[in-house]
């Protein structure tokens, strides 16, 4: 059943969320440290850990995918409930960051790309 | 006239599907009709997202009693239950196939990025702790961006432009890896792998090594599935102390 998946999931985000609490608790930092990507760990382990015991039917994994595929949709929505009008007085940092940082990014490509050859003649 | 607008009010999450699945079908269209599929269709219609909210207020679109559902689809428990959702599928035995090679590139990736955008924000004026970070998290990808302005409190305004920031990239990315590939030498399996996890914007990735040479997708993809959840991880806590010991607490 479709059900099963989305309950997993629902354990996986809850447990992340949890700790990502604990841990804010226990740093005294105002919010929650990375309780969506604990999540995400935490479905990687299970979701594998299931599929090999074959506890997880494609029918039950489905409900996962369902999920994963509204991400995009779920993200635009979000999109459209910012405070825009107040952003838009940053607007030029935005794209900054976004060319710059890019770019930064791709030029670092073909260092790491020599770094790793060369390691591997060791 | 009332009772429609009533019938809506009722329904808000409702009117949000179809009013998001409007949207991404009005993206995708012009994906693939205007731009040939240069631009992917998701960073359209998060960039069409954007500007609707402009039309709005403080809550963006959702100010507009009928589309208040927005905020429900788009809200913070909606938008991590569906980004956990995305990794399922990933294994790890494709974690170990990627190897020291992916992690390595994870991990400076996401530094670069965020230590660049965190920089850059610092100085364009965004110099308190919160926004730097969460600038910073924004040049990770479109995701990071909101994830941790959440998690640590950002405001609402400096979080749209975490948004833009990502959106900026990915579209950057889909451009201009075709352009740059033969310069930063994009065309083995393992440059490709080291590609996906110094850039990480999923859609930017796929879109960009499509048109370079659409054999290298999966090992670019590979790494960069795992770039916004070990991100999200990261820029709340480990970066985010890190930025705090370099600039101090503000």
């Amino acid at each position: 059943m479709k059900i099963y998946g989305v309950a997993v999931l629902a354990a996986c985000y809850l447990t992340g969320q949890l700790l990502g609490e604990l841990l804010g608790y226990f740093f005294a930092f105002d919010g929650n440290i990375g309780g969506v990507g604990f999540g995400m760990l935490f479905l990687i382990l299970l979701g594998d850990f299931m599929k090999r015991k074959q506890w997880i039917d494609t029918e039950s994994e489905s409900g996962i995918y369902f999920w994963s595929g509204m991400y995009i949709p779920v993200v635009v929505a979000m999109s459209s409930i910012q405070n825009v009008q107040a952003a838009l007085t940053g607007g030029w940092v935005a794209l900054v960051v976004g060319i710059v940082g890019t770019l930064f990014c791709f030029a670092l490509i073909p260092l790491l790309s020599r770094f790793f050859s060369e390691s591997k003649q060791d | 006239m009332e009772k429609i607008q009533q019938l809506l009010l009722k329904n808000e999450l409702v009117v949000a599907f179809l009013f998001v699945g409007i949207i991404m079908v009005l993206s995708f269209q012009i994906s693939k009709k205007l731009t040939r599929g240069r631009i992917p269709g998701a960073a359209i219609a998060i960039t069409m997202g954007l500007v609707l909210a402009y039309f709005g207020g403080k809550k963006g679109i959702a100010d507009i009693p009928v589309l208040s559902g927005m905020a429900l689809l788009g809200g913070a428990m909606m938008r991590d239950f569906s980004i956990v959702s995305t990794a399922m599928g990933a294994s790890f035995t494709e974690i170990r196939k990627a190897g020291r090679v992916g992690v390595l590139s994870l991990l400076i990736g996401i530094s670069a990025a965020f230590f660049m955008g965190a920089i850059i924000g610092y100085l364009m004026g965004y110099t308190d702790l919160k926004s730097m970070v969460t600038i910073g998290a924004g040049a990770c990808t479109f995701i990071v961006g909101p994830v941790t302005g959440n998690a640590i409190g950002a405001s609402s305004d400096v979080i749209a432009i975490s948004i833009a920031i990502g959106v900026v990239k990915s579209v950057l990315v889909t451009i201009l890896t075709p352009v740059v590939a033969k310069h930063i030498g994009l065309n083995n399996p393992r440059t490709a792998m080291i590609y996906g996890g110094m850039i990480g914007t999923t859609s930017g990735v796929a879109a960009g090594l499509a048109a370079t040479d659409p054999k290298l997708v999966p090992y670019g993809a590979l790494t960069a599935t795992f770039y916004t959840g070990l991100a999200c991880l990261l820029c709340p806590s480990f970066l985010y102390y890190a930025l705090q010991l370099l600039v101090g607490s503000r």
